[in-house]
């Protein structure tokens, strides 16, 4: 018998201690039958890759208030290039001006939501843009 | 390289999708972990389980960078619970052990129990042997934060350290039977709050009363993980406790145990998958149907599937 799960790390990278946005979408994605693993805050890129394979995870979603993640996202993208892991989903959510969004999205990062998405917009988006065996 | 070989070799992304195959498709991991059993059995398993907030996950962490310092190479697996609803769960053991991610000889994978209950998920004993067949030395299973009866953990690990805190009730909790009576070694942690020394003499009450022949006396301990503190002392009880283990034979029979309880588990699995191999979901559906309307009653049902679960066994056999 089969029996899949979606699995996505929700981590905070960066230094902002504010993880209530990234609780509140762990807390959607629990209630849409997905197992979230939360990191907690503080995340080195080093720490979300490595948790990322040990983890086995679908999803990659980033949280970052600070406005660091022209500096942090492009680091994790390369890194999953790098190790080869650009099967792995990654999404990110936050505060990030319109004009980085663009220029996120070309470097791999598949949708950024910004506040006040709906959380069901986000499971939607993940649930059609991953493919669970 | 096959993917066994690469497990072998330590290589975490292989453990990872083996794991991940595990959980979800047992029946394809199957030829896989076949292949790594006789490469296991050398891993020490310790089962840390206690009510939820004891400091699990912390104890863990903290042991399990002990053990970094002796060069030991470590395991984790941490469950959490899932949702008996959605199905999903929020796994956050993984928030106190941040510093331990980037170290390639620790290798954490969380867990949801996923339905399984007594504090394991179903994979659990298979997800051991992968870690052990990739060359750890201990392996920490975290249970689920326990109540009072799930006592899983004691059937898949060598050594039980029950966490527990002060505060938790009176008198007679500790009295109960259940979950208090599978510590191999006690450890009150969070022991600078008040209670501490309250707790410390009820345990010691009930091992008093436990004694029979037993010859080991499990040891109780004082910790505040958060502060590192009565980790070194706990690591040493843990040595003692596995030295004792060995020497008495008691190691043995306890694998011996697991062993029974593998293939047990294993035959009842795949009985399970043959259930809903032979009986079609429309058959099961008709008879809860007449069961629900009181136009037969379940033992019947149970009798009837039974004779076409033979007839298609039997046809299977030829």
């Amino acid at each position: 018998m089969k029996k899949s799960r979606i699995r996505v790390l929700v981590a905070k990278p960066g230094l902002d201690g504010h993880d209530r946005g990234a609780k509140v979408i762990a807390r959607a994605l629990r209630d849409a039958g997905m197992e979230v693993i939360y990191t907690g805050l503080r995340q080195t890129p080093e720490q979300i890759i490595e948790a990322a394979i040990q983890e086995d995870v679908n999803v990659i979603g980033l949280s970052i208030l600070s406005g660091a993640h022209m500096y942090i996202f492009p680091k994790i993208i390369k890194m999953l290039e790098e190790r080869k892991m650009t099967d792995i989903l990654v999404i990110a959510g936050g505060i990030i001006p319109i004009e980085d969004i663009t220029e996120l999205k070309k470097m791999g990062i598949k949708e950024i939501f910004t506040p006040g998405t709906d959380t069901k917009k986000i499971v939607e988006f993940i649930k059609t843009n991953i493919a669970v065996a | 390289m096959s993917l066994s070989e690469k497990i072998r070799n330590g290589d975490s992304r292989s453990v990872a999708k083996l794991i991940t195959m595990v959980e979800n498709d047992f029946q394809s991991a199957q030829p896989f972990l076949k292949e790594l059993h006789q490469y296991c059995g050398k891993a020490i398993v310790l089962g840390i389980t206690g009510p939820p907030g004891s400091g699990k996950s912390t104890i863990t962490d903290k042991l399990t960078k002990h053990l970094r310092k002796m060069n030991k190479k470590v395991g984790i697996i941490a469950i959490d619970p899932s949702s008996p609803f959605s199905g999903g769960a929020i796994l956050g053991d993984r928030i106190r052990m941040q510093d331990l991610t980037t170290d390639k000889d620790v290798f954490i994978r969380s867990v949801g129990a996923r339905g399984h209950l007594g504090g394991l998920s179903r994979s659990t004993q298979a997800v051991v042997k992968i870690m052990d067949a990739m060359g750890k030395d201990f392996i920490f299973i975290e249970t689920v934060g326990v109540g009072q009866s799930e006592i899983d953990v004691i059937k898949v690990s060598d050594i039980v350290l029950l966490v527990v805190m002060p505060g938790m009730g009176d008198d007679i909790q500790v009295i109960k039977a259940g979950i208090m009576e599978i510590g191999d070694i006690f450890v009150v942690n969070k022991s600078d709050r008040d209670g501490s020394d309250k707790l410390i003499a009820e345990i010691e009450m009930m091992l008093h009363l436990n004694e029979q022949e037993e010859k080991w006396h499990p040891p109780i301990l004082k910790t505040v993980g958060t502060e590192n503190i009565g980790i070194d002392v706990l690591w040493k009880e843990v040595e003692k406790c596995t030295v004792y283990l060995k020497e008495s034979g008691e190691m043995f029979l306890r694998r011996k145990n697991r062993t029974r309880k593998e293939i047990f588990d294993l035959f009842q699995e795949s009985w399970r998958e043959m259930f809903f191999q032979f009986i079609s979901e429309e058959r099961l559906e008709k008879e809860v149907e007449r069961v629900l309307k009181q136009n037969d009653n379940p033992y019947n049902a149970v009798k009837k599937l039974s004779a076409i679960f033979k007839k298609n066994l039997f046809k299977e056999g030829e």
